[in-house]
């Protein structure tokens, strides 16, 4: 640790989101998400319960393959870990990677 | 020090530093390096991604409108996992802590990944491997692409070791450094085979899993005399191959001296020995070695490592620069032989289910007539520089030899018409290289000035043996009495019709079978360059009534393996050394 990081704000915080879209988090989704996570300077760790991962890689947030439904558990560390975890919220619930719910797809 | 045993298919000895070429076609073996090597993987590594990253940024640039969206989604997407540090770091750390290849770490890495999908129940999920897989193919090609550059601007002396070889990969070797060839898969008559005899070097083919077993930079000791390769050898076993090598040079020295002397056999009868050649830098080689001619130009080659197809004016261009070599000795430029063996690496042709009973060679040509006719006049083009001469391959039967010379005599009119001066005269021949055209021969030898026999397609066709297939390899053998009968009828019909009959397959170049030719009536032959001072040898040491004894004998027997030994016995008195 380098000296003058501890008088830093330590600033931790979690949210539980549901994946919604009917495609479940593929490549694409996984791309935004990583898009959204790296614009932040915190860390963001996701986890399914099984495995924690690296939000802001492509290779290991396409390896937790969340299908549509699966909750996951984001963490993010550091100073703009608040808005951090609010993108990534908006993005898997509230826009649901701009792609379809099945609800939706059903009406289609 | 690990020895492994293959097929034999070119002779010599080499001792060389192995490089090994491998393909993103296949599985890309666990290959280990030497720990001071890994900063290099490493770095070979990370240009990969560099570059591939260039690559795709430019794909993804180009994918403007609405309906590209997907794919610009695709490329991003791709463009995300090769700036992923935590995938970069896996794989460097796998070069750097198990000491491997930067292929092998790439390959493992993300075939690893690909599984993790794969195993996903969810179908959209699991079918994402295949963006995976898209990665691994985008960064090998680089790697691997690196590597084939490599082979084309060596500084020091190698033997190539890899899975088997194409004609893309070989005509890119630089043959001055390239000393000797092995592969996992191939037999006799594979490329590898055939490339190796071309340039004089010793080649050991069907070794199994050679490339998993040597890593590049390794010794490997290639004897193309035994089929032998020998991986990292100690200390004792390089200095008897030393010893081994000096003394089969010593032979081929004095045979070289016979290169002025003509071939004829003790009882005066004139045998002549042509080159059978695929690049026209091979001509040389041929005239080197004592060849009054060359009795099979290929022409494939010409239609390898490029982009769009040849035009006239390249294979005018090789033709004139073969035939320069040769002034006013035979030249037989055969057309273009493309299909099964030959060129099945190629997008541009459909995949066939059975492709040497498909669209090959002469079948191929009369349904491509824009190309065959370039060729054709480029051939009849350089017909006024020297003794050119015109071959069809894989004519089945006498309405494929009927059009293929109404083709000709068209681009002679074409030619006419437009003043360009060609022998009107040129000679017209055929390979025989199936059993129909073999059993069609006396008719056949109407129409047409000479007869070449193919033996390695007669041979495959004739006994129903794939002769790359290593699980019937054995079964192949052009001393069968089944071949033997046909080459025998093939050649007394052409006496018949008075007409020129060669021997153009590698049957031609096996110096136990030389005497059994020279006794069923073969008079000229035609072989890759560097068997032929051998082969003049066993020509300049027989009498016909030798040969003709012989033949009688074969004819009465009625297995393979009775004339191949009888054959090696007669061969070995003749020449011991060789054997």
């Amino acid at each position: 640790m380098q000296p003058g990081e501890d008088t830093l704000e330590k600033v931790v915080c979690e949210a539980e989101v549901q994946i919604k879209n009917a495609d479940g988090l593929h490549m694409r989704p996984a791309m935004q998400f990583v898009d959204v996570a790296n614009q932040f300077d915190c860390d963001v760790t996701v986890s399914n319960g099984e495995t924690n991962v690296d939000g802001k890689s492509i290779m290991q947030m396409s390896m937790l393959a969340a299908t549509c439904g699966t909750k996951l558990k984001i963490k993010a560390e550091g100073a703009d870990a608040q808005q951090a975890i609010n993108a990534l919220q908006e993005l898997v619930e509230g826009k649901h990677f701009d792609e379809p719910t099945p609800t939706e797809q059903g009406k289609n | 020090m690990e020895i492994k045993k293959g097929i034999a298919v070119s002779p010599g000895i080499s001792i060389a530093r192995s490089l090994i070429i491998d393909s993103e076609d296949y599985r890309i073996p666990r290959r280990s390096i030497n720990p001071s090597q890994r900063m290099i993987e490493i770095q070979r590594a990370r240009n990969a991604f560099k570059d591939a990253i260039k690559e795709l940024t430019q794909l993804e640039a180009g994918q403007e409108s609405k309906e590209q969206r997907k794919i610009k989604d695709i490329f991003a997407v791709h463009l995300r996992f090769l700036h992923d540090r935590s995938l970069r770091k896996k794989i460097t750390d796998l070069v750097h802590l198990e000491s491997v290849t930067a292929e092998y770490a790439v390959s493992a890495t993300l075939r690893e990944i690909a599984s993790h999908f794969t195993n996903v129940k969810d179908t959209y999920i699991s079918e994402r491997a295949a963006d995976i897989y898209d990665i691994e193919r985008r960064l090998l090609r680089r790697l691997l692409g690196q590597k084939r550059e490599d082979v084309e601007h060596l500084t020091e002396e190698v033997a190539i070791v890899a899975r088997e070889l194409s004609p893309t990969q070989t005509a890119g070797f630089d043959k001055r450094y390239v000393k000797g060839l092995a592969t996992d898969a191939g037999g006799r008559t594979s490329h590898t085979a055939i490339v190796a005899r071309s340039l004089g070097i010793p080649a050991v083919v069907a070794l199994e899993d050679l490339t998993e077993i040597v890593s590049g930079g390794d010794t490997v000791i290639i004897d193309g005399n035994r089929g032998i390769v020998i991986v990292n050898p100690d200390s004792e076993t390089v200095r008897q191959y030393e010893e081994y090598s000096q003394e089969f040079a010593e032979l081929e020295h004095k045979l070289d001296a016979i290169r002025e002397k003509p071939a004829v056999t003790r009882d005066g009868v004139r045998i002549t020995l042509l080159g059978n050649i695929e690049f026209p830098d091979e001509a040389e080689l041929v005239l080197q070695k004592g060849g009054e001619g060359i009795g099979l130009y290929r022409t494939e080659f010409l239609y390898l490592n490029r982009e769009s197809e040849p035009t006239e004016q390249d294979h005018y261009r090789a033709y004139a620069e073969t035939i320069s070599v040769f002034k006013h000795r035979p030249v037989i430029i055969r057309t273009v032989d493309l299909g099964a063996d030959k060129y099945t690496q190629s997008k541009r042709f459909a995949p066939e289910p059975n492709p040497f009973l498909g669209l090959r060679s002469i079948r191929f040509c009369l349904q491509n007539l824009m190309m065959f006719k370039a060729q054709l006049r480029a051939v009849l083009r350089a017909s006024v520089l020297g003794e050119v001469k015109i071959m069809f391959p894989l004519i089945t039967n006498v309405a494929e030899l009927m059009q293929a010379k109404m083709i000709l005599r068209d681009v002679m009119e074409d030619l006419d018409e437009e003043s360009i001066a060609y022998n009107k005269d040129i000679q017209v021949g055929i390979m025989i290289e199936t059993p129909s055209a073999a059993l069609m021969a006396s008719t056949l030898a109407r129409d047409v000035d000479f007869f070449s026999i193919g033996t390695n397609d007669l041979t495959q066709y004739t006994l129903a043996v794939d002769r790359g297939n290593e699980l019937v390899s054995t079964l192949y053998s052009s001393v069968d009495p089944a071949v033997l009968r046909l080459i025998r009828t093939v050649v007394q019909d052409a006496h018949k019709a008075q007409i020129d009959v060669h021997v153009c397959g590698e049957m031609a170049s096996e110096p136990e079978y030389i005497m059994l030719l020279l006794g069923m009536g073969v008079r000229t032959i035609s072989l890759a360059s560097p068997m032929m001072p051998e082969v003049k040898q066993i020509v300049r040491s027989v009498t016909m009534e030798d040969c003709n004894n012989l033949v009688r004998k074969v004819l009465g027997m009625n297995s393979e393996r009775q004339i191949a030994g009888f054959l090696r016995n007669a061969a070995r008195r003749i020449l011991p050394e060789a054997f």
